[in-house]
């Protein structure tokens, strides 16, 4: 069967001019289908790099990388990506920004009467014609989910996408994606500096350590499906966090 | 309410203060008319000299209008151009902005030569006056778009000019309104130069004409003509804002601050 996405010795080098950064050394990863998976690093670690180069938006300087059996080459249709911002348009109301990658590819096999379930799904019923100002922050993230999700990917990329939100918006939100993931099940790659979030939503979570970027090592998290916030008790939960922690600790890096 | 009275009382107390202050000066230092008239004789010359004032005003309106107008219709090109092709800006920006440090109203003269006294030296005129900050703000806005943003447009695959239509030109709106109302201001600045050059009619003529007869109740009628366009063309603009980006955020807090 082929691999989610599969990675092999990828290298990323930033040339600034006057010295070339390594910003991923020797990168290899493989992705199941469906997988929760979540990265975590220090600030620096090249994480974000890392999502960049599996949904085409920067090649990769070395290596290979495929989604779905297929090498990158450039964004794809079957990749959605949800930012650290919600970069909503702000002319545009809920619906508008849902559709956009509708408008933007109308050839988009995806249907616009299923927009307003989307909505639903993520709790934004009612709220369809309203403008991005008038959201809190929790609700702006959401329609920048239910954006990533409108062309029915098979890849969710997601880059710290709940990292400017309240700690309980935030916790909030992560239980609502484990639900959205649940659902209609795909692939999910959570870009994070959070170790409670990552070990609460990832089947694996892949440590790395910066400078340059590396994947120290990939921690299984077997716990039981749908958690909620009462595995943080379980002694699974708190070992796979402690390891993460540690192995966080020891690159001599702490958020 | 509340917000809304007191942004009438301030500047209305002001006004009065400085009516006040006009009486005063003429008063305790005895001016004569002919250098400072009553404010009451200008207003008596304003209601009797309406329509031929009105007249002027409305020839001055419209070479100013005019004159902006070219300003979008070219400063907005430009600038989509000098931001769309590394080497238009680099072979072209450093001799605009070169050119801005130029005194353009002394090409007035000049270009009344070239084209004589009609309507087409003055718009010109007027152009070259109002221009700058249109292209200006205009590559400013165009710059503005975040890192986040180009990056969801390429991820959703944007052609080159969705990427402008969608995202580049609407975010660079707010930018491009700021520079509307400078250019605006600058117009009516190019317009009455343009009219001293070389005209017949306008605002510009009738202050020529009013000095060189010591008429300053006319001068005073004329410039508060100029005043009057100048806020109605600015309010005109900032008007157009409110309708075109009402999301942006600028335009939501005078909104809910209750005063224009």
């Amino acid at each position: 069967m082929t691999q989610a996405i599969h990675i092999s010795g990828v290298h990323k080098r930033f040339d600034t001019g006057e010295q070339v950064i390594e910003a991923l050394q020797d990168i290899s990863l493989d992705v199941d289908a469906c997988e929760f998976t979540a990265v975590v690093g220090a600030s620096g670690c090249g994480k974000s790099t890392l999502l960049r180069l599996i949904a085409g938006l920067m090649p990769a300087s070395e290596g290979t990388i495929e989604v779905g059996g297929v090498p990158v080459k450039g964004p794809s249709p079957g990749i959605g990506v949800a930012f650290q911002t919600p970069v909503l348009l702000p002319w545009r109301s809920v619906r508008q920004n849902v559709e956009l990658p509708l408008d933007i590819r109308p050839e988009t096999p995806a249907n616009r009467s299923d927009v307003g379930g989307l909505l639903d799904l993520v709790g934004l019923k009612g709220f369809e014609n309203r403008k991005p100002y008038e959201l809190s922050g929790g609700m702006q993230q959401r329609v920048a989910l239910c954006r990533a999700l409108v062309t029915n990917p098979s890849l969710l990329l997601m880059d710290e996408p709940f990292g400017a939100l309240d700690a309980l918006t935030r916790e909030q939100m992560n239980l609502e994606l484990q639900r959205i993931w649940m659902q209609s099940p795909k692939t999910v790659l959570l870009i994070t500096h959070s170790i409670n979030e990552a070990v609460l939503l990832a089947d694996r979570v892949v440590v790395m350590s910066p400078r340059p970027g590396q994947i120290r090592e990939i921690v299984h998290v077997p716990l039981p499906r749908p958690r909620d916030f009462s595995v943080m008790r379980d002694p699974i939960f708190f070992d796979a966090s402690e390891r993460v922690r540690a192995l966080m600790s020891a690159s001599g890096f702490t958020d | 309410m509340r917000k809304t009275a007191s942004s009438i009382i301030y500047p209305l107390a002001a006004f009065v203060l400085m009516m006040a202050g006009w009486y005063a000066v003429i008063e305790i230092f005895k001016v004569p008319s002919y250098l400072l008239p009553l404010p009451d004789a200008v207003a008596e010359r304003i209601v009797r000299d309406f329509g031929f004032i009105a007249y002027n005003a409305g020839v001055t309106t419209g070479i100013t209008v005019g004159g902006f107008l070219l300003s979008i219709v070219i400063g907005v090109p430009m600038a989509i151009l000098i931001v769309g092709s590394p080497l238009i800006d680099r072979a072209f920006m450093p001799w605009l902005i070169l050119s801005q440090t130029f005194p353009k109203i002394a090409l007035a003269p000049l270009i009344a030569v070239w084209f004589g006294l009609g309507i087409l030296p003055k718009l010109l005129v007027t152009f070259l006056v109002a221009f700058f900050p249109i292209v200006i703000s205009t590559i400013v806005g165009l710059r503005s778009a975040e890192r986040e943003v180009l990056e969801l447009a390429q991820a959703l695959r944007a052609t080159r000019k969705q990427m402008f239509w969608y995202f580049r030109l609407p975010l660079a709106l707010p930018n491009i309104f700021a520079g509307l109302k400078v250019s605006v201001a600058f117009a009516v600045v190019g317009a009455v130069i343009a009219e001293w050059v070389g005209a017949s009619q306008g605002l510009g003529y009738l202050l020529l004409t009013a000095n060189a007869s010591l008429d300053t109740t006319l001068l005073f009628a004329v410039l508060f003509a100029l005043l009057i366009i100048g806020v109605v063309l600015y309010y005109a603009v900032e008007l157009l804002e409110h309708a075109v980006i009402p999301w942006h955020s600028v335009v939501r807090l005078r909104d809910a601050s209750g005063s224009m």
